[in-house]
């Protein structure tokens, strides 16, 4: 087909009937994101409500009917001593395992920063925690803290840290429990957040930096005064995620602890598990995994500051 | 300025030998240790893979028996009954299915969505774009109860339908973001030119965009088929039988022996699936994180 043919087509069509559908950008452009904006809506929003209804109602899985109870699956859920520990083991895990996360990845961001010999191999490695299907990784670290075999305890006691009478069960006590699961969450995050500030540091413009040294601003004066205010919207990327992420995780308190010992190890999400879908309980399932809530707003609120805060700046 | 900053730059090649090499051999013992804890335990599945039973199963507290390497020649044993004595080419499969018809679905509602929101709808796009991606930080963990609801009323329980149905819910945001930024990086100028040669947008679209995206579409087909393997919530709380479950849920749930763990062969399933993922990722990485910090970094 020629050029000047189209064109007149173009022509006739546009004076007969107004543009057609396929030149209309607006109409073009509702149609064209409509399936994807329907498929979310319908499919994460309604169940987001109705994780809200089902939390007020009396539900189970079997039967398909709602009962308004109120409140009654809060109060209950309030009063229940498992689902406290829970609550405080979510914020423990979550504020602990971000927190070594991000000391580790501000310090391993910088090291990929610097060029040397292998970098690329070593982005891959450290990389791997992250791209691995978290119940995958999760069950190596279960075979690593296991009570009989543990290559941890071996090591410890090869080294002289563990005495001969000492041994440490790691899954049967709530201390060593907890330390491995923020030990998991941190090995899995680490790369995550690294790279995400890496993209940070190497997207900053090296004349600020060389001016900074110009002035005669030393390491620590240019990490404070300079290179963090830089990296602040990369910084609070990095930890809203990482928040996100391990807050709601349910994967590695499931497969490393079930919650044990003695349900001392549960979280939010690993609780709501075994009380709406082993219980069949879904509402005091949803009333659980309703306190979860608060974190997402949180974090939504923090990531529209940054993306706004960048609008204006352009 | 400029003489000042080379002046400044002379004065740091300057700085006496044994500082830099000091700082060179702490950069190396740095990476070294962070090396290690990434990698050590894959290398564990590694050894557990292939180390014979009689060494692999040695009580930790036995001091001369060092578990970090192979004190008996390697063994294919536990690789053979994983893949002859156990289900785990099953899950392969479903995995396989379940992974091909979400990336489907993911393609073809967030690759058209993501060019409306880059182009068409103006202001709006932008603010639609961050809402959609918001949804994606709605964790499973909050939706699974009424998902379980919702599955049921279907009939879909103990159903790969019931994933195929769920997983878009987090493809088809990611997938639509991740398109959206790769939209915007095409100029505009050759989509109006096509439209000036007399192409209708639509044409200029199929004809002018779409062959420049093929990197953008194989960056989504890449990670909505990463996310679908590595879910493991939905799969735990929809699927039950044996027989319909996803490697991330058979691996870690039904290579057990009564209250035994099979390790070999689930170190080595674990590996199997980790490795191929790990290298496929390692291409797409630097799309992944523009996704991320688009917005918190400045072009």
């Amino acid at each position: 087909m020629s050029v000047s043919s189209r064109l007149s087509r173009g022509g006739t069509i546009q004076r007969g009937e107004g543009l057609r559908l396929a030149d209309r950008s607006d109409r073009l452009g509702a149609l064209m994101a409509a399936p994807a904006l329907l498929y979310v809506l319908v499919l994460v929003g309604i169940p987001f409500i109705l994780a809200l209804i089902l939390a007020v109602s009396e539900s189970t899985a079997g039967s398909l009917s709602f009962q308004f109870v109120g409140l009654r699956n809060f109060a209950r859920v309030v009063g229940d001593p498992i689902f406290r520990r829970a609550l405080r083991n979510t914020l423990v895990f979550t504020l602990i395992s971000q927190g070594i996360v991000m000391v580790l990845a501000t310090t391993l961001a910088r090291i990929l920063n610097t060029p040397f010999r292998g970098r690329r191999l070593v982005r891959f490695l450290i990389l791997m925690p992250w791209v691995a299907p978290v119940a995958l990784s999760s069950m190596a670290w279960v075979w690593i803290f296991d009570s009989t075999f543990s290559v941890i305890n071996w090591t410890l006691r090869a080294v002289g840290l563990l005495g001969p009478r000492e041994w440490l069960y790691w899954f049967g006590d709530p201390t060593l429990a907890s330390i491995a699961i923020v030990t998991v969450h941190v090995w899995r995050m680490l790369p995550f957040s690294t790279v995400v500030l890496l993209a940070g540091l190497s997207s900053l413009p090296r004349e600020v930096q060389e001016a900074a040294v110009v002035d005669g601003a030393g390491f620590f004066r240019r990490l404070l005064h300079v290179e963090l205010p830089l990296l602040l919207p990369v910084l609070t990327v990095a930890v809203l995620f990482g928040m996100v992420f391990t807050a709601t995780d349910l994967g590695v308190v499931y497969l490393l602890t079930r919650g044990g010992p003695y349900n001392t190890t549960h979280v939010l999400a690993s609780y709501a598990f075994q009380q709406g879908v082993l219980g069949a309980d879904l509402g005091q399932g949803a009333a659980i995994a309703v306190f979860l809530f608060p974190v997402l707003v949180l974090v939504a609120i923090g990531m529209l500051r940054v993306a706004r805060g960048t609008e204006v700046g352009h | 300025m400029a003489v000042a900053v080379v002046a400044a730059r002379q004065r740091a090649r300057r700085r006496p030998g044994i500082a830099r090499v000091v700082g060179r051999v702490l950069l190396y013992v740095l990476v070294l240790a962070f090396t290690l804890f990434a990698v050590m335990p894959f290398y564990w599945m590694f050894l557990t893979a292939f180390k014979q039973n009689r060494d692999l199963y040695v009580g930790a507290t036995v001091a001369d028996h060092i578990p970090w390497i192979f004190n008996l020649p390697p063994t294919l044993e536990h690789v053979r009954l994983l893949f002859q004595g156990t289900p785990y080419l099953q899950w392969l499969g479903n995995t396989f299915l379940v992974g091909a018809v979400v990336v489907v679905i993911t393609l073809i509602t967030a690759v058209p969505a993501g060019y409306s929101l880059a182009r068409l709808v103006g202001r709006w796009g932008q603010r639609l774009g961050i809402a959609i991606f918001l949804t994606y930080l709605v964790p499973p963990t909050l939706l699974f109860i009424p998902f379980a609801r919702l599955v049921s009323v279907l009939g879909l329980q103990n159903s790969l339908w019931a994933l195929i149905l769920i997983y878009p819910t987090f493809t088809i945001p990611f997938g639509t973001w991740l398109t959206m930024g790769f939209f915007r990086s095409i100029p505009r100028e050759l989509e109006e030119q096509a439209m000036i040669d007399g192409q209708s947008r639509l044409g200029a679209i199929l004809r002018v965009v779409l062959p420049l995206s093929v990197p953008g579409i194989l960056t989504v087909t890449g990670f909505a088929f990463t996310l679908v393997l590595q879910e493991f919530v939905y799969a735990l709380t929809f699927i039950s039988s044996v027989g319909k479950m996803t490697v991330s849920l058979g691996v870690p749930v039904a290579l057990v022996r009564g209250d035994v763990y099979y390790w070999g062969s689930l170190m080595a399933a674990c590996l199997i699936t980790s490795l191929p993922l790990a290298l496929i990722y390692n291409l797409f990485l630097d799309r992944f994180i523009v996704g991320f910090t688009a917005g918190a970094v400045k072009g």
